[in-house]
């Protein structure tokens, strides 16, 4: 007994996490279907379209002006070891748009957006909104959920275009008044070597990400406990739940489009 | 009329409901009572599909309540919900017309804003409260707006979740007075969930009650406080001894 009860522990934590998925699957499956199918609801895509996009900008802004200034002081120290000071606009251009940038406004999306969402829609559905909405012949997954879904997929990609640009820009500072850089010659090098692949899959990971970060938040409160604890738990899950995901998704759509 | 026959319904090893069965003619006012946790919200919300019984069947003028056309289905019902439910991101009239703005119901903006302030005054609330927040409002406002917003599209049947709960005596009055009148008004069938006698007294044409998951007992408003039933007479009478474990 002593010996299977951790065996079972982990059966039933595997067991969980299966089902979980399952659950999240389904979810998302049907919360794409609603964005296909009416009615449609254009002033809550409009509220959530200002939501994710704009209100979001500052963050992103911020985040992706430092990380592109930081990456370029790094990569400066570091190529400084080999004599490749000079490829400092080229790795801030790779490494803001194939990797920092979608991330990093991924993780920023999911810490603002997937818990803001999560704790409005638990909110919701603890005062019993989610309730009312049926009784007044609504579907929540069509009046709550597609308009975010849709407005999260299409104003990340975005988002992470102004973070590359930002990024880059926050390189292109730090390059060109602190590290000597000719500002002509950092323009012309980095734009000389972004491909168009670069820019794609960025956009893609943006699309991605987003639509990760809104379906956490949605299936999180929708599916809250009772009461503020409720409240509380679904919103962290949310959070956990989106970060690994795109983290995880990071990785693969990595693989998909640099590995093949 | 509303029928519940031999309705079940488990939460894990909870049963909640366990046989429920239940005429609520066309026109009349029913108020099921019971303690807590025996079943009355899950009772209600079976109906309107929030909540999927494990067996037995629901019908609303004979047909299955879970089949056909869920918008034409719901369209019939109004419902008051305990804490109001208002939406916290739209404005009392918003809140109010929330199906005359969209769906199958819908009209234009200023005649859903007209019958919405038509309503508002129906419950007692003045025009300049329109334009406000849900949570800009007392309690008893919140119910009236709930209220008013359960009538707004002149449904068939509305139902009344607790519906003064949390009030003062004086706004549960007035609350329990506004259903009775808005129900004889419109014709309406209702079913009202309470622990409340006032509001079992003010409300109901007949009274059912709801213990151990099954319908212990109903008749008409005026044969409650003879019924002889030991389960109703301890209710109504509030005492702790009596066939209801009382839990202290």
């Amino acid at each position: 007994m002593i010996l299977t009860a951790p065996l079972a522990a982990l059966g039933r934590a595997t067991m969980a996490l299966f089902a979980l998925i399952g659950q999240v699957t389904i979810f998302a499956v049907s919360a794409i279907t609603h964005i296909f199918r009416p009615p449609f609801y254009g002033r809550e895509f409009a509220m959530a379209l200002l939501n994710i996009g704009w209100l979001s900008l500052p963050v992103v802004g911020l985040t992706a002006i430092f990380t592109g200034g930081a990456l370029a002081l790094q990569i400066f120290d570091g190529g400084s070891r080999f004599s490749a000071e000079a490829v400092v606009p080229q790795i801030v251009a790779i490494g803001m748009v194939r990797e920092l940038g979608p991330v990093l406004v991924g993780l920023m999306v999911a810490a603002r957006v997937t818990s803001s969402i999560a704790a409005e829609i638990a909110t919701m559905k603890v005062t019993e909104q989610i309730d009312a909405l049926t009784t007044l012949s609504t579907h929540p997954m069509k009046y709550l959920t597609a308009p975010r879904l849709l407005a999260a997929i299409l104003v990340v990609p975005v988002l992470v275009a102004i973070g590359d640009i930002i990024g880059i820009y926050g390189g292109f500072l730090v390059g060109t008044q602190q590290l000597g850089f000719n500002p002509s010659t950092y323009v012309r090098n980095t734009v000389d070597f972004l491909q168009q692949s670069d820019i794609i899959s960025s956009l893609i990971k943006g699309a991605v990400f987003g639509g990760i970060a809104a379906t956490m938040g949605c299936y999180y409160g929708m599916n809250s406990g009772r009461g503020a604890q409720g409240v509380g738990r679904a919103t962290k899950a949310s959070v956990q739940a989106a970060a690994v995901l795109i983290l995880a998704a990071n990785f693969l759509l990595t693989s998909l489009f640099f590995t093949t | 009329m509303i029928t519940f026959t031999d309705v079940h319904k488990s939460f894990g090893p909870k049963r909640v409901l366990q046989g429920v069965n239940l005429e609520i003619p066309k026109g009349e006012s029913m108020v099921i009572i019971g303690g807590s946790g025996t079943g009355k919200s899950v009772a209600l919300k079976s109906v309107l599909g929030l909540i999927t019984p494990d067996s037995g069947t629901i019908t609303v003028d004979g047909k299955d309540a879970t089949q056909g056309d869920r918008d034409a289905f719901l369209a019939r019902f109004g419902m008051l919900f305990q804490g109001g439910a208002l939406f916290d991101s739209l404005t009392v009239w918003q809140n109010v017309a929330f199906r005359l703005l969209r769906g199958s119901l819908k009209r234009p903006k200023d005649e859903a804003r007209e019958i919405a302030v038509e309503k508002l005054r129906r419950v007692g609330l003045t025009p300049d409260v329109a334009d406000l927040f849900p949570s800009e409002l007392s309690g008893g406002m919140q119910k009236r707006v709930g209220l008013a917003r359960a009538i707004a599209a002149e449904p068939e049947i509305i139902f009344f979740d607790e519906p003064t709960t949390g009030l003062d005596p004086i706004m549960s009055g007035v609350i329990n007075e506004l259903i009775r009148e808005i129900v004889v008004e419109m014709g309406a069938t209702a079913m009202t969930i309470t622990h409340d006698m006032t509001s079992v007294r003010a409300i109901a044409d007949k009274v059912a009650m709801l213990h151990d998951g099954v319908i212990q007992w109903t008749g008409p408003v005026g044969q409650m406080d003879n019924s002889g039933d030991p389960y109703l007479e301890q209710f109504i009478s509030g005492s702790a001894e009596g066939p209801i474990e009382a839990v202290r």
